[in-house]
């Protein structure tokens, strides 16, 4: 089958970028996307050009490596499937793609579909996390835990940090995101000794970050790879109005 | 957990909530409930006009009796009002500056037009309001006014076709921005259930509809002429 | 031109010939020995733990999981991963589960059990005292792990759920959905963000590890290469840790992340750390078929889906009816023929080893008919759609997602494919390396797990490792040894960082016609016919000849696209593979040195006359430990079994 990609290439990080016409026949329905740009980068390598750069490892739809957006969505128009597990099936031959990388402020390109999503990891190391020193742990069954909790906090755990959330907000919010992890640990009895703290400072650092605000428009959960839910956001509003009000 | 041992100064912590645009957002729920609050009540109010002229103006004229009343409600509609514009202004300036470059295409997955046209339907319901204020409570708005004859100005209002254009205009977009506000603010102060949640959205839209139609009923009765023209 | 992959360019290993191993396993008692050993070894005092510096390189479940641990006890560490954040590492694609020998289920497990049946299923080539450390510490994993909020499945009454994995008689793996690898690593990941966080972790992500250091016969630090600017460092340390993973992208196609390389241990090996049983690996018997040549990795299907479906192929080769059209006459359910007592559930090799059978004699089915079905028809019939929709919704989503055909009409199509690397760098029991501050956690080690591992075992493995061992023993190297201060400028540095950047330069220049990928293909394509899930002395000796073939043609042909100083994922994928080429060749050398069949290696010429696999206790008990040096020099660790008696196993 043939596709005719629209790619927005930039060579580094501040350099001026735009989107470039590549047409490509011989493509097979069975491909997943990444393995087409695999078959375009073979193409262009061997041309003398530079193949596009795009993130991506486990190519299961795990690891959250991968992403851009095709033709407005964030990783393509399938639900709950990152661009790595996009076969090209869904898509009618010689369709028009328009692939672009995360768009936001704290998501700077560093060159073609590739961004620095590291803002991410900075909100995690903010308080994303229950302090336990290895070896300080009681029997893991003294820990009783409501399977329905378990079943929550797992839901909202499942997040890949993908950042498709942020891509697709209108307000370039990552409110699903710090939300999906507030939820993991808030939902959990051994993440409530510090969860007023996580919330006042993962919150803190979302907003350090260059984020927008939520604003409760939705896209974050249509685009989600995890299908994480709004439930999220309101959760992380409420820890943190909660420890706001609450604090010493 | 104690603020300061979340590295929060708690001298600071106020300041500190409203620079979070969480604390900022926060203030918008309270302060948009209590507008809608105003607006549905005043709706309420305005519907007397179908009881005629003597019933609206009593009505009228017994609300400026009640100065007790009716300034602590100016006062805080005012406060609330300009919280409610000051942190949407402020969060509207973080929002283009989260996204500098826009996307070549752009095509929503899944959320309400009411839902991404906030920035646009606030505004033009605050430019709506002043010009309200002007026409009804100051008597400026260039349609006739007579200080004690409420009933009268909003009939002699309302035949400007453009002014009553205007207005259905107006409540269409206040009621969309309603439409989402009012269970926006339900997730934002942090109140979310599975079951409860489509129900508040389900509510939300009717209310809407009621002050979309409940408005809107007042301008086209004048224009079509089903309520007594008397002046 | 003097052509790069000759050894001779690289630093020579340590005085060839040097080198003795000695496992440092302790004396007396099994189930004391680890209590034995954390009594005898030295301790920094607390104060003097901050002025040391820890390299670990990886943040995958072993690297996270020591990085966090060190930093806790006031270590200062440097932490790398080639991702673009360490919670990408590949134990993020983990599925099935993680064992520890708690014995909630109360059906009889206990720490004996577990180290017995990790032994006999590492086809006794495992060290004893390694394997029941293991299991000691297996049951302190799981409490570490719920602490940090690792969201396990629970029973109704709030207690931890267990299911039973990998062919076990006991209900001892916990699990997080399909996603205990991703819940596992995230709680590690937070770990160490938390470390980050306190000031004592520096993370340096998109940063790959291109050499290594030794300075007076110790490892004292790494070069490594900025994927963003391309630059080339030199970091100093006082002892440096890989946990780097596996390297079963030898093979191209492999269910592993494709980021997934032996760079790192390659460079270690190079410098003179030696290479445990590299032929040992794993081949997973239920992973979705290749569908085309443009096809990037394979996807794992969870070993459970052999609980319920029935694994067949047409009786009669090149049968190309639709499955549904054949009838139950002219199929042959070969597993439930060949071992009527474990039917599908034979352990991973084996399954493995006959799927490829029935496909070399032409009866495979698919487009290339490399493949066999996994039928669900009878399972849905004896328990209906919804129970199997209960048990195997999601993996059924995933296949259908994949596949495009759905399993609950047409039969699953399946195929072994290349999933875990046993080998790696030999370790001693304190996970050192053969050189002296050089351990090495997780994959990357030769591990606790023979010639075969068990399922659910790696992650338990990485954390162990991580969380519990070489926090200690890294304290007693370091506490036992003078350290005098080394500087970036020191010449081995300056040497070691001309070297990678000469390569770098080399790849790029070559501006040959073929693409990397192009080459791995290739080499992946040599490898899984000689050297995949059944190898002969003549397939090993051609492959060896045709690898050297590759690699020089490699050298000559390579068209790297791209400059230096900036990102260039093909400049990335080249190196990887080079070092891959020098790897599968002392992969074959050690496949045909081990003139037997145990676990996943399987020697044509060595099996019971019903085809099994037939160890030779006599002569191969032993861990082969691979020298760098013009030509790898083999030294063997001798293995004793007093506690687990070597059996033939049997699964008739
Ligand atoms: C699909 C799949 C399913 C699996 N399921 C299970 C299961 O159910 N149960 C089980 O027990 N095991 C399972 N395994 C095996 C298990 O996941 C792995 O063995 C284990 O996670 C390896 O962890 P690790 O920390 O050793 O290495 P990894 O998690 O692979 O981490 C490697 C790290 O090293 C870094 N790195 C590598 N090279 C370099 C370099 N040159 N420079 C800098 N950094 C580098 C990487 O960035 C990464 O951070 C599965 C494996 C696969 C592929
Ligand atoms: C300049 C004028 C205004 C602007 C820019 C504005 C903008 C906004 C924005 C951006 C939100 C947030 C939406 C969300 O978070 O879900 C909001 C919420 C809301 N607005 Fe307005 N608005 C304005 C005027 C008004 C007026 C006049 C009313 C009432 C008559 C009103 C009622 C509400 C309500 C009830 C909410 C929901 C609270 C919340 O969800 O935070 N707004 N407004
Ligand atoms: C058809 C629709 C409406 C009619 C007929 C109407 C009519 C009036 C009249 C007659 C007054 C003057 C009362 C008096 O001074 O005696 C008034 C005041 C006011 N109206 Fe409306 N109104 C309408 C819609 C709205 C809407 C949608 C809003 C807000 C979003 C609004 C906000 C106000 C405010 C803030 C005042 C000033 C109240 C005060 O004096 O304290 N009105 N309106
Ligand atoms: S919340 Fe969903 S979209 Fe956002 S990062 Fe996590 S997985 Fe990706
Ligand atoms: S789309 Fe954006 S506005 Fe909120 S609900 Fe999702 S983050
Ligand atoms: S590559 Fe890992 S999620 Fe797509």
């Amino acid at each position: 089958m043939k596709l005719i990609f629209h790619i927005w290439r930039q060579p580094a990080r501040n350099a001026p970028g735009r989107m470039v016409r590549y047409e490509h026949s011989g493509l097979n329905p069975d491909m997943s996307m990444l393995e087409a740009l695999d078959v375009l980068n073979e193409d262009l390598a061997l041309k003398g050009d530079d193949p596009i750069t795009f993130e991506h490892d486990c190519r299961e739809g795990i690891c959250g490596s991968c992403g851009f957006v095709i033709n407005g969505i964030a990783h393509g128009p399938l639900a709950k499937t990152t661009v790595c597990q996009l076969s090209l099936r869904h898509f009618r031959d010689g369709e028009e793609l328009y692939l672009e990388p995360w768009r936001a402020k704290a998501f700077p390109v560093l060159r073609d579909l590739m961004v620095d999503r590291s803002a991410f990891d900075r909100i995690i190391s903010s308080g994303g996390y229950i302090s336990v020193p290895a070896g300080s742990a009681p029997d893991g069954n003294n820990i009783l835990v409501d399977k329905d909790d378990a079943d929550r906090s797992m839901d909202a755990a499942a997040c890949i940090g993908c950042g498709a959330c942020v891509a697709a907000c209108p307000n370039a919010s990552a409110s699903l995101f710090t939300g999906a992890k507030l939820s993991h640990l808030g939902l959990l009895p051994q993440g409530q000794p510090e969860r007023n703290s996580r919330a006042l400072r993962m919150v803190a650092q979302m907003n350090e970050e260059n984020f927008g605000q939520c604003t409760n428009i939705g896209e974050c959960e249509a685009v989600c790879p995890k299908g994480i839910r709004l439930e999220v956001i309101s959760r992380m509003n409420h820890d943190f109005l909660k420890a706001s009000l609450s604090s010493r | 957990m104690s603020a300061s041992a979340a590295g929060i100064a708690p001298a600071v912590r106020p300041l500190r909530f409203w620079q979070t645009t969480n604390g900022k957002k926060a203030v918008m729920a309270v302060s948009g409930i209590i507008l809608a609050g105003f607006v549905l009540a005043h709706l309420l109010g305005n519907l007397q006009i179908f009881l005629g002229p003597d019933a609206f103006n009593s009505y009228a004229r017994t609300l400026r009796h009640l100065p007790e009343l009716v300034w602590p409600t100016r006062i805080v509609l005012l406060l609330m009002v300009t919280l409610h514009i000051w942190s949407s202004l402020q969060l509207a300036v973080t929002k283009s500056e989260a996204r500098p470059i826009g996307y070549a295409k752009n095509k929503p997955a899944g959320s309400s037009y009411a839902s991404r046209t906030m920035y646009w339907s606030g505004p033009i319901v605050a430019a709506f309001v002043i010009y309200h204020l002007m026409q009804f409570t100051f008597g400026v708005g260039g349609t006739p006014y007579h200080p004690f004859d409420a009933y009268g100005n909003v009939i002699e209002g309302f035949r400007v076709p453009i002014v009553s254009i205007f207005y259905i205009i107006a409540m269409g977009l206040l009621s969309l921005h309603l439409r989402h506000g009012l269970w926006s603010m339900f997730q934002t102060l942090g109140f979310y259930h599975p079951r409860h949640t489509p129900r508040i959205k389900r509510l939300a839209s009717l209310i809407a509809l009621f002050i979309f139609f409940g408005f809107i009923s007042i301008p086209i009765a004048v224009v079509l002429r089903v309520i007594p023209q008397v002046l | 031109m003097q052509l790069l992959y000759e050894p001779e360019q690289h630093a020579p290993a340590p005085a060839a010939g040097s080198l003795t191993l000695d496992a440092r396993i302790p004396s007396g008692p099994i189930e004391k020995a680890w209590d034995k050993t954390r009594f005898e070894m030295k301790l920094v005092n607390p104060a003097n733990k901050r002025k040391y510096e820890i390299i670990v390189v990886g943040s995958g479940l072993a690297g996270a999981s020591s990085a966090a641990t060190l930093a806790e006890l006031g270590y200062n560490v440097k932490c790398f991963c080639f991702q673009d954040s360490p919670r990408r590492a590949h134990s993020i694609a983990a599925q099935g589960g993680i064992n520890a020998a708690k014995n909630y289920q109360n059906d009889g497990d206990s720490v004996y059990r577990l180290f017995y049946d990790t032994v006999k299923g590492g086809d006794f080539r495992a060290r004893e005292a390694n394997v029941y450390r293991l299991a000691q510490i297996s049951v302190n994993i799981i409490d570490q792990c719920v602490a940090q909020g690792v969201p396990f499945a629970r029973e109704y009454g709030g207690t931890l759920a267990n299911r039973s994995f990998g062919g076990a008689q006991v209900s001892r793996t916990f699990y997080a959905r399909g996603q205990t690898g991703q819940q596992l690593l995230l709680g590690a990941y937070q770990a160490l963000e938390r470390q980050v966080d306190a000031g004592r972790v520096t993370m340096i992500p998109r940063t790959e590890m291109l050499d290594l250091v030794v300075i007076d016969g110790r490892a004292r630090g790494i070069i490594t290469r900025d994927l963003v600017t391309g630059a080339i460092d030199s970091h100093v340390a006082d002892a440096v840790v890989l946990a780097t993973g596996g390297y079963g992208n030898v093979y191209f196609l492999s269910t592993n992340a494709k980021g997934s390389n032996c760079t790192a241990i390659w460079r270690a090996y190079k410098r003179g750390a030696a290479f445990g049983n590299p032929c040992f690996t794993q081949i997973h018997p239920t992973c979705i078929p290749v569908s085309g040549h443009y096809q990037s990795k394979l996807t794992l299907m969870s070993e459970s889906l052999r609980n319920d479906g029935r694994i067949w192929v047409p009786l009669e080769k090149g049968d190309k009816r639709p499955p549904n059209e054949i009838p139950e006459s002219d199929r042959d359910y070969y597993l439930e023929r060949r071992y009527p007592s474990f039917g599908n559930l034979v352990p991973r090799d084996v399954a493995s080893r006959n799927a490829k059978a029935v496909c070399d004699e032409g009866r495979g089915v698919g487009e290339h008919g490399l493949g066999v079905y996994l039928d669900f028809a009878d399972a849905i019939h004896r328990l209906g759609r919804k129970t199997i929709e209960e048990r195997y919704g999601n993996l059924f989503e995933m296949y259908e997602r994949i596949t495009d055909e759905n399993p609950y009409k047409i039969p699953m199509r399946i195929y072994p494919a290349m999933h875990y690397t046993m080998g790696g760098l030999w370790v001693d029991y304190h996970l050192m390396s053969t050189i002296p501050g050089l351990f090495v956690a997780g994959e990357a080690n030769f591990s606790d797990h023979g010639a075969n591992r068990l399922g659910a075992s790696a992650l338990m493995q990485g954390l162990s490792d991580g969380y519990f061992i070489i926090p200690y023993t890294i304290g007693h190297y370091l506490a036992s040894n003078k350290f005098d201060k080394v500087e970036s400028t020191h010449e081995e540095f300056r040497a070691a960082q001309a070297q990678v950047a000469d390569r770098t330069r080399q790849l790029l220049e070559t501006k040959g016609t073929r693409t990397v990928d192009s080459f791995h293909r290739e080499l992946g394509k040599i490898m899984w016919d000689d050297c995949g899930m059944s190898r002969n002395a003549a397939g090993l000796e051609t492959a060896i000849s045709k690898i050297r073939d590759l690699r020089e043609q490699y050298w000559r042909e390579v068209k790297v696209p791209g400059a230096p100083a900036e990102i260039n994922q093909s400049l990335e994928k080249a190196g990887r593979v080079a070092d891959f080429f020098e790897l599968a060749e002392l992969m074959c050398l050690d496949a045909l040195h081990r003139e037997e069949s145990c676990g996943g290696h399987f020697r044509e010429e060595h099996q019971t006359p019903d085809g099994e696999a037939l160890r030779d206790d006599e002569n191969f008990a032993y861990v082969a430990a691979w020298q760098y040096g013009p030509e790898p020099r083999l030294i063997k660790e001798p293995l004793t079994f007093e506690y687990v008696h070597p059996s033939q196993r049997s699964y008739k």
